[in-house]
């Protein structure tokens, strides 16, 4: 675990995570067909198509947390700096430190808000109460969440509202110190006021970390991201700086949908 | 809301049920008290019974029952809380294992109780124990190959093993699978997800279902009647393979085999009150943990 690297420290568009030939079967549904994809270093890429054209399969697939599901199989390969993340020798569990994930439905444990923001931590090993207390406090900072509930730290995270509940969530996850942050639709369930805290803490993060979200909105996908990938039917139709996609599409059905023509 | 006549109809009949099953329940346990309590004294729960089982106290039921429930509980729980904990976390849902031993277990919960006290005398006594004796003692008297306190609670071990399995699935259920993908994103091993976050969370449930089972164990008599317990012992069991008399068939023993039946009823009533209170304390304890473990989830 290395402590995050701040911007512009190397070059831009370095590659964080590559897949290649990706196919991933549901039994015999084949959800994912032979997707090819860069992911950029330290930048916003947003994942957008219709329900149920595999994009949170995918999304899944990026920090092995489809191996929870036992039906699903993925073939092709996977690579996060380089290495394969479904090779033999590696740890899913490794994986899964380095490539985080924050769900749909904001799911903090029925702990205190201390307790859910240092639960990677303990499971990873640590018992220093000094370093526990900086950590949390680091990464509730980080969640912007610090300032509202910096004094009821013991207090149950149940007692939070919904777009604080999915800010601790995120804390959460900052606070093993991962190099990816997968989010699979942070904010769909969220009022409009929450969701905008959510996508501006998302442009932040973007300075440390690596970030895939998958969305229905199409206009968050253009506030928040850098990078756009489209999906269709399991398949990647097209994919590109986001500036470039919602202004000039290359490809038929990229624009149909971007343009609300269906989806 | 307005009732139609169904409503009506519906609501006259269950309250019908409703009446009938209270009724029931005050006769059952009025008969009880009302005869019973009579007997109930400090000598009748402390003392041994005399010869003729009807004067005297308990006391030796009292004490080997709830031996015999310790050792059951220590046998089979944890047997049965580890085998739900794969059925429900590790075991996948098409795996065969998985589905031989759910049958098992149901089957198993279907079994009469009766047949498992046949089970535990020729399994545990002639198999087991006999197999124990042939192998480490010269003596042609049993050691281990006769009925004992140990048997009989192996015995009720493997009756009570479906319920608490069934029971502490159900339990693991409950917790949301969304606890433990969270739990498996921040990096935990499947081991540390169960550990750490579905046994606490579940843990109110679990418990709830080991008493119930515990309490269902405790007051089984067919079972035990070849595996261990004695019509008429009025010593305390030291021993593992001691015989040891029991509530419930102290119960059976003074309404069929006393040699004055009318002379013990006072007795038996009292037996059968002792044996009550002990399972509905059990029960009560269930109770007010599972209500406990709901208002801790809830605040």
């Amino acid at each position: 675990m290395s402590e995050p690297k701040e911007a512009a420290a190397d070059a831009p568009d370095e590659v964080k995570m590559e897949t290649r030939a990706v196919n991933i079967f549901y039994g015999d549904n084949h959800a994912i067909r032979d997707v090819d994809f860069d992911i950029t270093d330290r930048s916003v890429t947003a994942l957008i198509g219709p329900s149920g054209c595999g994009k949170s399969t995918y999304l899944r697939a990026l920090n092995r947390m489809n191996d929870t599901i036992d039906s699903c199989r993925v073939e092709g390969r996977i690579l996060l700096d380089g290495e394969d993340i479904y090779d033999r020798s590696v740890d899913p569990v490794e994986v899964r430190r380095r490539v985080g994930m924050v769900f749909q439905k904001s799911n903090p444990f029925p702990k205190s808000i201390f307790e859910n923001v240092a639960f990677g931590l303990r499971i990873g090993g640590e018992k220093d109460k000094d370093l526990l207390a900086q950590r949390v406090e680091e990464s509730l900072k980080g969640a912007a969440l610090w300032e509202e509930v910096k004094d009821r730290l013991q207090s149950s995270a149940l007692g939070l509202s919904g777009g604080q509940q999915q800010r601790l969530c995120i804390a959460r996850c900052l606070a093993v110190w991962p190099e990816v942050i997968l989010m699979d639709e942070p904010a769909s369930a969220l009022d409009p006021i929450a969701t905008a805290k959510i996508e501006e803490l998302i442009r932040e993060l973007r300075e440390k970390y690596t970030i895939v979200i998958v969305t229905h909105s199409m206009q968050q996908a253009a506030r928040v991201s850098d990078f756009t990938a489209f999906f269709y039917m399991g398949k990647l139709i097209e994919h590109g700086k986001t500036g470039d996609m919602f202004t000039r599409p290359t490809k038929k059905r990229t624009e149909e949908y971007i343009s609300g023509r269906f989806g | 809301m307005r009732y139609t006549k169904k409503d009506w109809l519906l609501a006259g009949l269950t309250g019908i049920s409703l009446v009938i099953i209270l009724l029931l329940l005050a006769v059952l346990l009025g008969q009880i008290v009302w005869h019973g309590a009579p007997v109930i004294s400090a000598e009748f729960l402390t003392q041994s019974p005399g010869a003729d089982m009807v004067s005297g106290g308990i006391w030796p039921a009292v004490y080997g029952t709830v031996f015999m429930t310790l050792l059951m509980t220590i046998a089979g729980v944890p047997v049965g809380i580890a085998t739900a904990i794969y059925l429900s976390e590790y075991a996948s849902p098409r795996s065969r294992i998985a589905k031989l031993v759910r049958i098992a277990v149901n089957n198993l919960a279907g079994v009469p109780s009766i047949v498992f006290g046949l089970f535990g005398l020729g399994f545990f006594i002639i198999f087991v124990g006999g197999s124990m004796d042939a192998l480490f003692y010269d003596d042609p008297r049993p050691v281990w190959g006769k009925p004992s306190i140990l048997w009989a609670s192996l015995t009720l071990a493997v009756l009570t093993l479906p319920v608490v399995i069934v029971t502490t699935e159900e339990a693991l259920r409950t917790v949301p699978q969304e606890f433990r993908d969270a739990s498996l994103a921040l990096g935990a091993t499947r081991f540390q997800t169960v550990y750490k976050i579905v046994l606490p969370n579940a843990k109110g449930g679990i418990l709830t279902g080991v008493i119930l089972a515990v309490s269902r164990g405790a007051g089984e008599v067919a079972p035990i009647i070849f595996c261990g317990a004695a019509n008429f012992l009025p010593y305390l069991p030291t021993d593992l393979r001691d015989m040891f008399m029991h509530l419930g068939y102290h119960v059976y023993a003074l309404a069929t085999q006393s040699p004055n039946v009318d002379a013990a009823r006072p007795t038996l009533f009292g037996t059968v009150l002792v044996l009550l209170v002990l399972t509905f304390s059990l029960n009560l304890l269930a109770v007010i943990i599972r209500a406990r473990s709901r208002a801790a989830l809830r605040s």
